[in-house]
């Protein structure tokens, strides 16, 4: 009886008719809420200030994001949450005492430069959080690398380890014959605020940007995505294991101590490199889209990475690696094809 | 442990659980059956019988025009009211032989043995399945004496018989190896009998523990069968598929199976050779999986050949709740339904009925965020990220360079987008333009 009403409704389409139930909208609102505890964490040990810094740099991303669609004559699509995390990654990788025109500004570079003028989500060409860094960097380089001690609340000016290290180095010519936790050990208390030890820069206990500082957090939110299948493996194991045999074979040269004595632990838990290779260069967007291309991609911010912190005049090189990694996105694209199964080119 | 085709797959959620314990049963006999002459891939068989014409159960109805063409049987006893165009299930048009109801049944319910089949030759077996109609059941419907025709100069020695039963939802095949082993079995010595292969596996995807252990324990020092366990995981049941995970080999994307040596018969098929061969029946009813959570009683059923899909339903008691998509085959390759009018043919394994609990619908206008979920989880090694582009852009050349043509359509690139792309739509919309611009041609 009832059948003859249902019948109208019947919906036609191809085939599949089951679908996997992430979405694109799910995968960016499950990886902001898995940022949230190292975020907390910032705020916690840099003060509210530094919530203030990520929260007006969400604001003006989707704010930037709105305008931007409204000009584009687009459907605004905030809901799907890259701009919130756009935002919430910019954030998370400012320092914690930055004025909060700096925020500002960057997001709305990274959403109106880099992501709605090449036409929005899945076309940008790099990833607007990791463009935005640099830009601050670039523009205000002094205030971008102007560091709180944790835990104090006047805000007493410090340096993060890597920053630390190069001056060191820098002022110590060279051939110190110690690793670089001894070296930090070594150096002036009112030059370096917190101890240096591995398990202080695991848990987080040091200068550095708002949501970079705790390894551990980081680490446990990557562990869930991972499981959740929103991260591979590919990158942020490709990208760290490059860092850490640079280190190991390399690293040690700088320190006089010779190759295969550097410290790869050392480069793992300083800078942004597990927030990067876990959170940013694992944007899906702008890495590429094959295992092969992926692994390449993984090791070139690897090496580059490297590269700055053992030569350049920064200290770090997460963020610059990883962008000039996503510029090259679309040559790895394009020469890394996947064979059909059972093709053989033929013989002529 | 359980072998595998690979990295690259789906793991999608099986719903199994609604039909896997339950028994097969046989449905009424439907007053009218609509029997389509086009039932198989390749040649349209010629219709041999009138209106009017009183027909038999069993009796030949339609026959196969040319090699790569199958015989086509009345269901029912009766008389054919009218031959018509109608549509079938994959939502083309077929001539449809309507034969109403009368008469006496002459193999249903009858115990028929014909225990001869060993004195019986190679070629009068393979004959005896072509006449009987027999096409492969797993729901690609090549004409299975086509298959078991190893031309001059080819060797098999490998038979794999393929119970891996991948798509979610469906298990006829479970049933059928549980309930009918020693059918299955018999059938493979038919096989091999016709073949004469020196390897005989039979591959099953270990969410099937129980029919696993059954056929072990049943070809335990009996037959030189072997029974694998596959892992759960799609398209494990895919030809090409299933022969790497079991044997290592490859197929060129341009040969058969019996090109590395290598014969795949599903476990229905099977089934339906012993009872053509041994009890002289031809394929006029096949076993079906009624499910989703739109019908109130889930069901395997054993189905006559030409009953509608409404009186199937009508058996499982209905549909529970509102209704937004009915199915014919398995979720991840089956085809929607206008209507509930069309007949089972011999390539439905399934009847799916979804309510707003399974339906999930994909986004019109969606954009691509170059996730990668698509290649990682094709079987095949294709890119249907840039293939979808390509397609998108008229780049046809491209996307026949990327490999399109090599695409089986399995559904699992566009089970895994997040962006919801229907990217099996796209391929087979640029497969048809490719074909006539391009292939044409040359």
């Amino acid at each position: 009886m009832d059948n003859k009403i249902e019948i109208k409704k019947l919906i036609i389409s191809s085939s599949p008719h089951l679908l996997n139930t992430d979405s694109t909208k799910s995968i960016m609102w499950t990886v902001s809420i898995f940022l949230m505890p190292a975020c907390i964490f910032g705020i916690y040990v840099f003060g509210l200030y530094a919530g203030l810094v990520v929260l007006v740099s969400i604001i003006s991303s989707i704010l930037a994001e709105i305008i931007s669609q409204l000009a584009r004559k687009k459907k605004i699509t905030i809901d799907d949450g890259s701009a919130f995390l756009t935002g919430l990654l910019l954030g998370m990788n400012m320092p914690p005492s930055v004025p909060l025109y700096i925020p500002i500004i960057s997001s709305i570079f990274a959403i109106v430069i880099v992501k709605q003028a090449f036409g929005g989500l899945g076309q940008n060409w790099a990833n607007p959080a990791i463009a935005g860094r640099v830009f601050a960097l670039v523009a205000w380089s002094k205030q971008m690398t102007t560091w709180q001690t944790p835990f104090v609340a006047d805000s007493l000016t410090t340096a993060t380890p890597l920053l630390a290290l190069k001056s060191a180095l820098l002022e110590r010519g060279g051939n110190v014959n110690i690793g670089p936790i001894q070296l930090l050990q070594s150096l002036p208390s009112d030059f370096l605020r917190t101890e240096t030890t591995y398990l202080k820069l695991f848990f987080g206990y040091k200068g550095g940007c708002i949501g970079e500082i705790s390894i551990f957090l980081l680490l446990l939110a990557a562990l869930y995505l991972i499981i959740r299948k929103i991260i591979t493996l590919e990158i942020p194991l490709s990208y760290i294991g490059t860092v850490a045999i640079i280190a190991w074979v390399f690293d040690g040269t700088r320190f006089g101590l010779g190759f295969f004595n550097g410290d790869p632990l050392f480069h793992i838990l300083t800078g942004g490199l597990v927030l990067g290779a876990f959170f940013m260069a694992t944007d899906m967007v702008t890495t590429p889209i094959t295992v092969k291309g992926r692994i390449i991609f993984g090791i070139g911010c690897g090496i580059i990475t490297m590269l700055i912190r053992m030569f350049g005049g920064l200290p770090e090189g997460v963020s610059l690696s990883i962008l000039f990694m996503n510029m090259l996105t679309p040559a790895i694209d394009r020469f890394i094809k996947i064979k059909p199964l059972g093709f053989y080119p033929k013989k002529e | 442990m359980n072998k595998s085709f690979g990295f690259r797959g789906i793991h999608p959620e099986d719903y199994k659980h609604l039909t896997n314990k339950k028994a097969i049963e046989n449905t009424d006999v439907p007053n009218v059956v609509y029997i389509p002459t086009i039932q198989h891939i390749g040649a349209p068989p010629k219709i041999v019988v009138n209106v009017g014409q009183i027909v038999e159960e069993g009796q030949l109805i339609a026959e196969a025009d040319g090699f790569i063409s199958a015989n086509v049987h009345s269901s029912i006893p009766g008389k054919v009211i009218a031959i018509e165009e109608r549509y079938i299930i994959t939502g083309k048009k077929s001539p449809v032989i309507v034969i109403e109801l009368n008469g006496e049944f002459k193999k249903t319910g009858r115990n028929i043995i014909l225990d001869d089949w060993h004195s019986m030759s190679k070629e009068a077996l393979l004959k005896k399945i072509k006449d009987y109609g027999i096409v492969g059941l797993g729901g690609a419907t090549f004409p299975t004496h086509v298959k078991l025709t190893i031309p001059q100069g080819k060797k098999v020695d490998t038979l794999i018989i393929n119970g891996a039963e991948c798509e979610p939802f469906l298990t006829c095949d479970h049933r059928l190896m549980i309930e009918k082993s020693e059918e299955l079995l018999e059938g493979i010595n038919i096989l091999n009998k016709i073949l004469d292969v020196k390897n005989i596996f039979i591959g099953i995807e270990a969410n099937k523990k129980d029919a696993i252990k059954r056929l072990k324990i049943l070809t335990h020092n009996k037959y030189p069968f072997k029974v694998v366990s596959l892992k759960t995981k799609y398209p494990q049941g895919d030809e090409k598929q299933l022969i790497k995970a079991i044997t290592g080999r490859i197929v060129p994307v341009d040969k058969l199976p019996m090109d590395v040596g290598v014969v795949v018969q599903n476990v229905s098929t099977v089934i339906a050779i012993k009872e053509a061969i041994v009890n002289d029946k031809p394929l006029i009813d096949r076993v079906i999986t009624v499910s989703g959570s739109g019908i109130k009683e889930p069901k395997n059923l054993k189905v006559k050949i030409g009953t509608l899909i409404k009186d199937v339903i009508e058996e499982c008691s209905g549909f529970k709740k509102e209704v937004k998509k009915v199915i014919v085959g398995g979720p991840m390759m089956g085809f929607t339904q206008m209507n509930l009018d069309s007949p089972i043919t011999k390539g439905c394994s399934g009847i799916l009925v979804w309510t707003e609990n399974e339906y999930q619908d994909f986004l019109a206008n969606s954009i691509c965020i170059n996730c990668g979920k698509c290649i990682s989880s094709c079987a095949f090694g294709l890119m249907p990220t840039l293939i979808n582009k390509f397609i998108r852009n008229k780049l046809y050349e491209k996307a026949l360079d990327y490999g399109i043509m090599f695409c089986k359509e399995c559904g699992a690139c566009a089970y895994s987008c997040p962006a919801k792309i229907p990217l099996v739509q796209t391929f087979r919309m640029g497969k048809d333009i490719i074909r006539k611009l391009i292939l044409n041609k040359k």
